[in-house]
C-alpha cells in the first residue's frame, strides 16, 4: 500500500523523465528535474538537521515552488507556503505560530523575508538546488516516514484575528487525490491550468494528479486572470482540456461575451467550487463546451482539499441551486442537528465529515482543533473524530446534499473562505476606532464594513491593506455615529444589513429619477 | 469622468485616481475590482464593455478608461 505522497513522483519519473510536468508557459520543469531538485532540496535539509520541521516556502508562483513543496516532504520535513500578497503582519502571525528555522526564497522574496522578526534562515533555492543528493539518506527518510506524517500546513481564516494552520498527512491527501481523480477521470494526458494559489489547498487538485499520472500543470500566470480574452488564448495555446476553478475566475470569462470571440476548444473537464455558481453564468459555459463535463465540488480545507462531489448533468432553473451531491468514496457525510441526531430527509443539519480524508487539525493549537476535531457523537463505543464544518445543509427530493448557509459569519467572497469575525478583529485593533461590524452581501457579493471611530474611512482602508490579504478588505466602508446592539451586547448584523439594503436602494432611486 | 472616478472611489478610497497610471500593473486593481467597475459602468454610463476591451491600457488610469467609454459611446 502506497503511504507516501512522493511514490507517485518515483513511478512517474521512471515512465516519463523528459515530460514537462509543471510550466507557467514560459518556463517548464520536466519530471526527471522536478524529481531531481526536489531530492537536493530533501538532502540538503537533511545535512542542515531538520527533521520533521515545518519549512516555509515564500516564492512566486512557479514550477520551482512546487518543486520546493515536494523537497520539503522529501526531507521528512512539511512545506508551509506563504506569498508577497499576504501583508506582513499576517505573515508575521503564521511564522510566530510556527517557528520554523529556515525559510525557501527566490531571488525576489528573499528580500523581503530578510525583513522578517523570528529569526528563521532565509535561503535561495537556487543555491541549494545543486546540493549533491544523499541517495541513501533520503531512502532512510523514505522508509521511516508514515502516512500520519504531516506533509503541508495551510493558513486560513481565523474568527479571532489569527489565522489557523490546516495541517494534513500524507494518508489524507493520498485518499483526496484518489477519490478526486476517479470522479473526474484524470490520465496522463490531462493538462492542467492551475488558477488558484499555491498557498492554499485548493492546488492539491492539480499537483498530486500531475505526479501520479504524468500529466501536465500550467500554472496561469496571475494578471491573465484580469486579461478575459488573452485568458482563454492561454488555454488554446497551451492546449489545456482540464480546469478546477473557483466560481469567480470562471464567471469572470462568461460575463462578458468571451465566448462571441473566443472559445477554450480543447477544454473537457470543468470543475468548480467554493462558491455558488450564478446559473445564468453556468448555462453560458455549457452553451460554450456542450462536450465539456461539469463538476461542483465541495470541501473545508479541514477535511483535505474536497469532499463532496456533484455531476452537472440537468438543467437548472435560474433560482436554482447547484447540489454539493455526494461525498467522495471513503468519506461520510453526517448531518447532524443541534442535539447531536441524525437530520431525516428534508431536515436540515450541520455537514460533519467522517473519514481518512480529515486533516490533523490546527498547528500548534490545541484548543481550536478541539472545537471543531469532535468525537462521533453517533459513536459512543470507540474515539472516532469527525470536522463540524459549520455548514449547514439538508439533502432534497432526489437524495443530493444541499448547501443551505452558514452556522456562524464565515462567508465566501471571490472563492476565498473570510470569517467576518478576523476583518473586525482587525479594525478594532487600529488606533482611534471604537466599534466595527461587517455583513456580506451575498447578491451583490460585497464585504461591506460599518464603524464607529475618528479615522475616516479612507485612512482606514489603507491601514487594513497593512493587516489583511486584500481579498479580505471591505468593498464598502461606512462610518457610523452609533454602532446598533442586540438586547444581549452583539453588535446588531440585521439592523447593518438593513442599513446597507436602504442605502444601496436609495442609490437606485436617485439613478432612476435621472 | 467625475461619475467615473466616484465609482473608483467607491472601491478604493484610499487610492488617488487621478493620478494613478498603473492601476492594473502595479496590482491595486484586481479582477474583482474590474467586474465591479464594469457593472457599475454598465448602470450609470449604458455602456457594455466587453471582454475584448478588458486590457490593462484601458484599466491603467481612470483617464484612459474614460476615453475608452465615451469611444464606446459614440458608436453606439
Amino acid at each position: 500500500m502506497q503511504n507516501n505522497v512522493l511514490d507517485y513522483l518515483e513511478r512517474t519519473v521512471l515512465r516519463v523523465p523528459d515530460k514537462i510536468a509543471f510550466s507557467n508557459g514560459t518556463e517548464g520543469m520536466t519530471f526527471s528535474e522536478v524529481d531531481r531538485e526536489s531530492r537536493a532540496i530533501g538532502t540538503w535539509l537533511h545535512r542542515k538537521g531538520i527533521y520533521k520541521k515545518p519549512v516555509v516556502v515564500f516564492m512566486n508562483k512557479h514550477p520551482r515552488e512546487v518543486t520546493a513543496f515536494f523537497g520539503v516532504i522529501r526531507g521528512g520535513c512539511f512545506y508551509v507556503p506563504i506569498d508577497e500578497e499576504m501583508p506582513r503582519a499576517r505573515i508575521d502571525l503564521i511564522l510566530d505560530n510556527l517557528q520554523a528555522e529556515v525559510i525557501l526564497c527566490d531571488e525576489q522574496t528573499a528580500v523581503t523575508a530578510r525583513g522578517f522578526s523570528g529569526g528563521a534562515e532565509v535561503v535561495l533555492y537556487d543555491e541549494i538546488k545543486g546540493t549533491e543528493i544523499d541517495q541513501a539518506a533520503l531512502e532512510e527518510i523514505h522508509d521511516r516516514a508514515i502516512d500520519t506524517d504531516p506533509i503541508y500546513v495551510v493558513f486560513t481564516s481565523g474568527s479571532t484575528g489569527v489565522p489557523k494552520g490546516v495541517a494534513a498527512c500524507h494518508r489524507s491527501v493520498l485518499d483526496y487525490i484518489e477519490q478526486l481523480s476517479r470522479v473526474l477521470e484524470f490520465d496522463e494526458n490531462t493538462v492542467f491550468g492551475n488558477q488558484t494559489p499555491l498557498y492554499f489547498d485548493a492546488c492539491l487538485k492539480e499537483l498530486y494528479p500531475t505526479i501520479k499520472y504524468g500529466a501536465t500543470t500550467y500554472l496561469i500566470p496571475r494578471e491573465l486572470f484580469m486579461m478575459p480574452v488573452k485568458l482563454v488564448e492561454f488555454l488554446n495555446e497551451q492546449q489545456i482540456n482540464t480546469v478546477c476553478w473557483v466560481v469567480s475566475a470562471l464567471t469572470f470569462i462568461s460575463a462578458f461575451d468571451t465566448f462571441k470571440s473566443v472559445i477554450p476548444q480543447y477544454l473537457r473537464t470543468v470543475a468548480f467550487g467554493s462558491e455558488v455558481f450564478p446559473i445564468k453564468q453556468f448555462r453560458r459555459w455549457r452553451e460554450a463546451l456542450p462536450q465539456a463535463k461539469f463538476t461542483n465540488l465541495y470541501g473545508p480545507t479541514e477535511g483535505t482539499g474536497m469532499c463532496c462531489y456533484y455531476k452537472v448533468e440537468r438543467d437548472f432553473e435560474l433560482d436554482e441551486a447547484i447540489p454539493i451531491g455526494r461525498p467522495f468514496a471513503n468519506t461520510e457525510i453526517l448531518l447532524l442537528k443541534e442535539d447531536n441526531t441524525l437530520a431525516g430527509r428534508g431536515e436540515t443539519g450541520e455537514i460533519c465529515i467522517r473519514g481518512t480524508s480529515l486533516t490533523l487539525g490546527y498547528y500548534n493549537n490545541f484548543e481550536k482543533t478541539r472545537e471543531a476535531f469532535v468525537q462521533n457523537p453517533l459513536n459512543t463505543a470507540y474515539p472516532e473524530l469527525i470536522y463540524r464544518t459549520g455548514d449547514l445543509g439538508r439533502i432534497n427530493d432526489a437524495g443530493e446534499l444541499i448547501f443551505v448557509s452558514r452556522k456562524d459569519y464565515q462567508i465566501k467572497h471571490m472563492g476565498h473562505r473570510i470569517e467576518l469575525g478576523e476583518i473586525e478583529a482587525n479594525v478594532n485593533m487600529l488606533e482611534g476606532i471604537k466599534s466595527a461590524g461587517c455583513i456580506y452581501d451575498l447578491a451583490k457579493g460585497k464585504i461591506v464594513l460599518y464603524y464607529v471611530g475618528e479615522t475616516e474611512e479612507k485612512e482606514l482602508v489603507a491601514l487594513l491593506k497593512d493587516k489583511l490579504p486584500r481579498y479580505m478588505i471591505p468593498n464598502h466602508v461606512r462610518k457610523l455615529e452609533q454602532m446598533p446592539f442586540t438586547a444581549n451586547g452583539k453588535i446588531d448584523r440585521v439592523t447593518l444589513t438593513r442599513y446597507h439594503q436602504e442605502s444601496t436602494t436609495k442609490v437606485l432611486s436617485t439613478k432612476e429619477k435621472r | 469622468m467625475e461619475e467615473l472616478l466616484n465609482i473608483l472611489k467607491d472601491l478604493h478610497p484610499d487610492v488617488d485616481f487621478e493620478k494613478e497610471e498603473r492601476l492594473v500593473d502595479d496590482k491595486i486593481l484586481d479582477s474583482f475590482d474590474i467586474i465591479s467597475v464594469i457593472s457599475e459602468i454598465a448602470e450609470q454610463f449604458d455602456v457594455v464593455i466587453s471582454a475584448e476591451y478588458i486590457l490593462p491600457e484601458y484599466f491603467n488610469s481612470a483617464k484612459a478608461l474614460y476615453a475608452l467609454i465615451e469611444r464606446l459611446e459614440d458608436e453606439d
